[in-house]
């Protein structure tokens, strides 16, 4: 899949069942969809595979995630 | 374009929330070939969000019987809703939730075992005496469970699932009958016919045609938007349900349990309005005498903040520990969207959009019905509807809380029960496909491709959402809807003139959210022309000019058509299927 639509495809996975979570990628794209590197592409992929009230804990702080690789990507989430 | 490639199914179920994974069920456990398409994965349906619980009248804790839950959802839909389907769903709703909790579903236990139940507005016992506990719940996590019990049973059944297709129109013959959708593949952009001889719409909801709503991205109201381009009218789409406590600019939803703790409204001057509006009650009073005080206060001036356009909600009188101990999620929400820490400063809250009453008309089996040949309930051949876009009626002009998840349960499941029925009364043969059945799907595509010097889309969903919440919102005054109707109407203009830069074909959100917004309009301009027209205050209606029920001349459902904004309207059910009528009375609490 080109950049393009590995790009499309994450701003799509950003429309949640939730509007908590909606809200917050929405302001995650606008502030870092320009800038993303290929790396935080992947990690956002992994995030983004998470069940929608497991997220929105760990967005809250309530949780950490299990995966350390992904503590940036959660940091970038919560800052926005 | 490329050519319009064809897959046939017995059965096509649009929609993987709640209402079509429980559909999906009865369908393929009858071993007919089923497929549900759908737009996220199943377990992203809007449906997650549900926390509150279902509504069954198992009597766990306390008496209780589906006779009083009738009374209830009656009263509570101020009269409007039919009453042969709102039987239909209270005598239904015990058997379908242990038929969930026997799909894995993990309700919350007495200590006896049996399911756990709690108290929820509006649901009474003894015919509207006092509050009884009818919710079950699954922590607050009810949503998420149920589809996550339901996706596995479908998993297992065999039903085919399309992630990721986005279904663009409904495709009917000449006689009226339907014969499946086009959708489009997201990944690849290709358009495929679905064909089939039964088609279910589970779409879900469409919050979004507002500037407030507590509604996800994804409740575009797309079934909707394809129904009545295919002709099909709109039912009751006036009627739209308000919560008081919505973040103001973001939407979300901060529960009714703030106030209960202790939280307390108040307008630009810190006048504790409510006290004025409800001397009792106050800031505890019911959803729509809420909501109606505030639109009132932001009307005559005494909004808060450089706009003047919301209220706050009060918790700094709390002890801090109250607060981060009893309402933990709501300081967070209201830290990330409205940037203000509740312990330090009040929240800023307007009431906001949160379920759509009205949708496609149907009738208890789930049968899609419009008016035909002097009938008001004329079935549509091959086309089925349930869950938050259909309209059985059993929510009438307002909604208990609870009751539409059941809503969910019930029709998905009587629905699923009708097109298997039907299925097996058909020939083998799928009907022939007309030459023109692609001819809509390719127009719109071909017009979003070719456009130049057009709209853009957001700013158009924007210029909609905004009058809808202006002039449409939860008090309602003659000229403004007046001037709303004028307003929507030119803002459509626009939708059919909207312009995409992006014409890739993998994963093109922009071409994506350009369809929705062709949806969207859709149910905003059906709303906007039913209030207006309709010349009453009722449940979630409430009409400056006309601040009375009036059953004489509105005891009616309205029907909106696309072609020309022409309104019908159609008796209520008054009579129930085995039970005395619910007569006519007040609506008071
Ligand atoms: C915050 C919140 C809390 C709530 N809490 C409760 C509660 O506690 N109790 C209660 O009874 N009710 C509650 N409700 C209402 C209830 O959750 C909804 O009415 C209900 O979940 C709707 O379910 P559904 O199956 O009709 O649609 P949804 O769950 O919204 O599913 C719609 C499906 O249709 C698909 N879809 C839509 N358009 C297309 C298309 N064009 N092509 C392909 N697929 C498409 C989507 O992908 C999705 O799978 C709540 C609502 C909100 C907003």
């Amino acid at each position: 899949m080109s950049r393009e639509a590995e790009l499309g495809r994450l701003r799509w996975h950003s429309r949640r069942g939730m509007l908590e979570l909606d809200l917050v990628l929405e302001r995650f794209w606008r502030r870092h969809g320009e800038s993303l590197s290929e790396e935080q592409a992947a990690s956002l992929a992994r995030v983004l595979e998470l069940e929608e009230a497991d997220l929105w804990e760990i967005i809250c702080g309530r949780r950490e995630i299990g995966e350390p690789r992904l503590q940036g990507m959660i940091e970038l989430l919560r800052e926005v | 374009m490329k050519p319009i490639s064809i897959r046939k199914f017995d059965a096509i179920i649009v929609g993987a929330g709640g209402a079509g994974l429980r559909a999906a069920i009865q369908l393929s456990e009858s071993g007919l070939k089923t497929a549900v398409i759908s737009k996220v994965f199943p377990t992203r349906s809007h449906t997650v969000a549900a926390q509150g619980g279902v509504a069954a009248a198992l009597g766990n804790s306390e008496e209780d019987n589906w006779q009083w839950h009738m009374y209830d959802t009656v009263k509570g839909s101020d009269w409007l809703g039919d009453q042969d389907a709102i039987e239909f769903m209270c005598r239904k709703a015990n058997e379908v939730v242990v038929e969930l909790e026997h799909y894995g579903m993990p309700f919350d236990r007495l200590d006896n075992g049996k399911i756990y139940q709690r108290p929820f507005g509006g649901h009474m016992s003894n015919f509207g005496e006092k509050p009884v506990r009818r919710a079950c719940a699954a922590a607050d996590r009810t949503g998420h469970a149920m589809l996550h019990a339901m996706y596995q049973r479908n998993v297992r059944a065999n039903t085919q699932f399309f992630v990721e297709w986005m279904a663009l129109d409904l495709v009917r013959d000449g006689a009226g009958q339907v014969l499946g959708v086009t959708a489009m593949e997201m990944e690849t952009g290709e358009v495929v016919m679905f064909q089939a001889k039964a088609t279910l719409f589970a779409t879900g909801g469409a919050g979004r045609i507002f500037y407030s709503s507590t509604n996800a991205f994804i409740n575009t109201g797309d079934g909707l938007g394809m129904a009545a381009r295919a002709g099909i009218p709109l039912e009751d789409m006036e009627f739209w349900q308000f919560h008081p406590t919505g973040v103001a600019g973001a939407g979300v939803l901060i529960t009714e349990g703030v106030r209960g703790e202790g939280g307390i409204l108040r307008n630009s001057s810190g006048e504790r309005f409510m006290e004025r509006y409800a001397p009792n009650a106050k800031d505890l009073a019911s959803r729509d005498v809420v909501s109606r005080a505030m639109a009132t206060e932001i009307k005559e001036g005494r909004g808060c903040g450089p706009h003047k356009d919301y209220v706050q909600l009060d918790l700094t009188h709390l002890d801090p520990k109250t607060v981060m101990q009893r309402l933990p999620g709501i300081r967070e929400i209201s830290i990330q969207f409205a940037g203000a820490d509740p312990i330090k400063e009040p929240i800023p809250v307007v009431p906001t959009a949160h379920y759509m009453m009205g949708g496609i008309p149907t009738n208890y089996y789930g049968q899609v019905v419009v008016p035909k040949d002097g009938r008001h309930d004329a079935v549509v051949p091959g086309f089925y509807a349930a869950g938050e876009c259909a309209c059985a009626s059993v929510h009438g002009a307002n909604r208990l809380g609870t009751n539409s998840l059941l809503d969910l349960l019930v029709f998905g499941k009587s629905a699923g029960e009708t097109m298997v029925a039907d299925i097996r009364a058909m020939p083998s043969a799928h009907p022939d496909l007309p030459a023109d059945a692609f001819d809509l799907t390719r127009s719109r595509l071909a017009r979003l491709e070719d456009q130049k010097d057009g709209a853009n889309v957001h700013e158009t969903q924007l210029a909609m959402r905004r009058v809808m919440q202006d002039h449409c919102g939860v008090f309602r005054f003659p000229d403004m809807l007046e001037q709303g109707v004028t307003k929507i109407l030119e803002v459509e203009t626009r939708v059919r003139a909207t312009e995409i830069k992006d014409k890739s074909q993998v994963f093109n959100t922009a071409r994506l959210e350009a369809l929705e917004l062709d949806n969207l309009i859709e149910v905003a301009k059906a709303a906007m022309i039913s209030a207006e027209a309709r010349q009453e205050s009722r449940g979630a209606q409430a009409r400056e000019d006309h601040p009375d029920r009036d059953d004489a001349n509105w005891l009616k459902h309205t029907l909106w058509y696309r072609a020309a904004n022409r309104l019908d309207y159609k008796p209520v059910q008054m009579k129930p299927l085995s039970v005395d009528s619910i007569e006519l009375k007040k609506r008071v609490y």
